[in-house]
């Protein structure tokens, strides 16, 4: 059999179509299928249902059906060469820059998938000192700003005092 | 090779042991998920960077931080035969994807087989503590520590905002997944049990069956782990589970005392037809035999078979599974030749205890 767009190549892929419920079926060949975007359905081609391809799915909700889509900038992570594309194909990311590479897309992505958008577990030992550390400002800092709100001036300095001394360890 | 013999030296410390509520939890298991700074994920490695991440999580196994904590073994996958790595899936110390890594996979397993880590599966680390009954507070302490001991010789991927950095970000932040594997024959025979697992999965936790993702659920096990890895802590996301588990337990014993008291002979009966053919069949295949072992073990946990140990479903669950059963006879065999050696095993296994179906 042909494939009923191109009338050229052998069609090998069968899509059927449910569109408020009237069920439509024709046979293109693999070009023409990736052409209209069939193939990019991620339950076209699996046989068992798989995690990945759920997720995959979830992370090509912008783009499904129905939407009008709007072609993005090509999104790729400069240390591995991975397109965000590809991380929505495969539902894993390339190496561990991919997390800052694809973060405006990520958030709402782990808002779907997570509770939060931010780890508040454990912290690594050697690189979590810093980040301990910055964490400690971060509040000091908060602290700080409070009491000048509230006229506080002497906590106020105390405060000031505590945070020059813990950003001088820093250095 | 005695039977005895062997199910000594094949058996892990989880199946051979008991632990708390262990008449309805199996086991409890926790692993963790960890990425090295400054190389790509395992599903863009190169050869080369899959021996580097092996000879570096080598050194950090060999380092006296780790040498208190146990003795460890690493071994690649290519010095391992198929069978082996079976093997190594039934007794659940490595994953089914691991297997499959003959060339960039390693593992490093703890002599009591109660922690491995996987190196190169999806992630560079996944370190897993399981252990017999409900225990995933020590589950988790040990993965914490194992983990603390390999993070001061490694650098970590670890990002200030997402936690721990992992290649599926259905992972990331904490990178912990805890499970605990239940038995729930009450809840499945009161027709109760598909209302417990969509409430269970309502409260963000996901079930499944015996080896993980997408593998299905013989003889009323189910496995009950988070799905949530990013905002809430380890201890929250343990607490949590450990939560939802009790409520199981307790459903799962109402159930039984129901069905006890009101289809009593019922009951007994089923068990008993159970026990006739693990006892007498001359072949079974494994789906028969888990379905056949639940009832057993429910039978022993509420008296109507005697003399059988209650470990006996943990044990023959893995060691009837097909790679084990080969490596017992020392031989390949085809699936029929695996349902009459299976039969054969139970028949044996259950000779070794001194059973009695009361009534």
């Amino acid at each position: 059999m042909l494939c009923e767009r191109c009338h050229e190549r052998p069609a090998t892929v069968h899509v059927t179509k449910i569109i408020n419920g009237e069920k439509t079926g024709y046979h293109l060949c693999e070009v023409c299928a990736k052409e209209q975007g069939e193939v990019l359905n991620p339950f076209v081609a699996g046989n068992a249902f798989d995690f990945n391809k759920l997720l995959s799915g979830l992370l090509n909700m912008e783009s499904s059906p129905g939407y009008a889509t709007v072609q993005s900038v090509q999104l790729r992570c400069p240390s591995c060469g991975m397109t965000y594309n590809q991380f929505t194909q495969l539902g894993r990311f390339g190496c561990p820059d991919c997390y800052d590479s694809f973060s405006s897309r990520l958030e709402p992505l782990l808002r779907r998938i997570q509770t939060g958008t931010s780890h508040t577990g454990k912290v690594p030992v050697k690189s979590g000192a810093t980040l301990q550390q910055k964490r400690r400002l971060e509040a000091l800092r908060r602290e700080l700003q409070q009491a000048v709100a509230n006229e506080q001036f002497e906590r106020a300095a105390e405060l000031r005092d505590q945070i020059k001394l813990l950003e001088q360890q820093g250095d | 090779m005695s039977l005895s013999d062997f199910l000594q030296r094949a058996m892990s410390r989880w199946m051979k042991e008991g632990g708390p509520e262990d008449d309805i939890v199996l086991t409890s298991r926790v692993r963790v998920a960890r990425n090295l700074q400054g190389y790509p994920f395992p599903v863009l490695q190169t050869d080369s960077h899959a021996r580097e991440v092996i000879e570096s999580v080598a050194r950090a196994v060999a380092s006296p931080s780790m040498a208190s904590l146990g003795k460890f073994e690493l071994v690649r996958c290519q010095d391992l035969s198929a069978l082996d790595r079976q093997v190594f899936v039934e007794k659940h110390l490595i994953s089914p994807d691991l297997a499959q890594q003959e060339k960039h996979g390693a593992m490093v397993l703890r002599d009591d087989e109660l922690v491995s880590i996987m190196i190169n599966e999806e992630d560079h680390l996944r370190i897993q503590c399981i252990y017999p009954g409900l225990r995933l507070e020590d589950a988790w302490k040990t993965a914490s520590a194992i983990d603390d001991a390999l993070e001061s010789q490694l650098t970590y991927a670890y990002h200030d905002t997402y936690g721990y950095l992992t290649a599926c970000p259905t992972n990331v932040g904490t990178g912990i997944r805890a499970s605990v594997m239940m038995h729930l024959p009450g809840l499945v025979l009161s027709g109760s049990i598909n209302r417990m697992l969509t409430a269970v999965s309502q409260v963000g936790l996901a079930v499944r069956g015996m080896y993980g993702e997408g593998s299905e659920s013989y003889g009323n096990l189910f496995q009950v782990s988070n799905q949530i890895t990013l905002g809430e802590t380890e201890e929250e996301i343990t607490q949590n589970l450990r939560s939802v588990v009790y409520q199981l337990i307790e459903h799962e014993r109402n159930a039984r005392k129901a069905l006890l008291a009101r289809n009593r002979t019922q009951l007994e009966d089923r068990v008993s037809r159970s026990f006739g053919i693990l006892a007498y069949a001359r072949r079974i295949d494994t789906k028969e035999t888990m379905e056949r072992l639940s009832d057993v073990r429910l039978g022993i946990d509420l008296g109507i078979i005697q003399g059988v140990s209650a470990g006996i479903l943990k044990e023959l669950m893995v060691t009837t599974q097909p790679a084990f059963l080969q490596k017992y006879s020392n031989r390949e065999l085809s699936a029929s030749e695996r349902d009459v050696r299976r039969a054969a095993l139970i028949r044996e296994r259950l000779r070794l205890d001194d059973m009695e179906v009361q009534g």
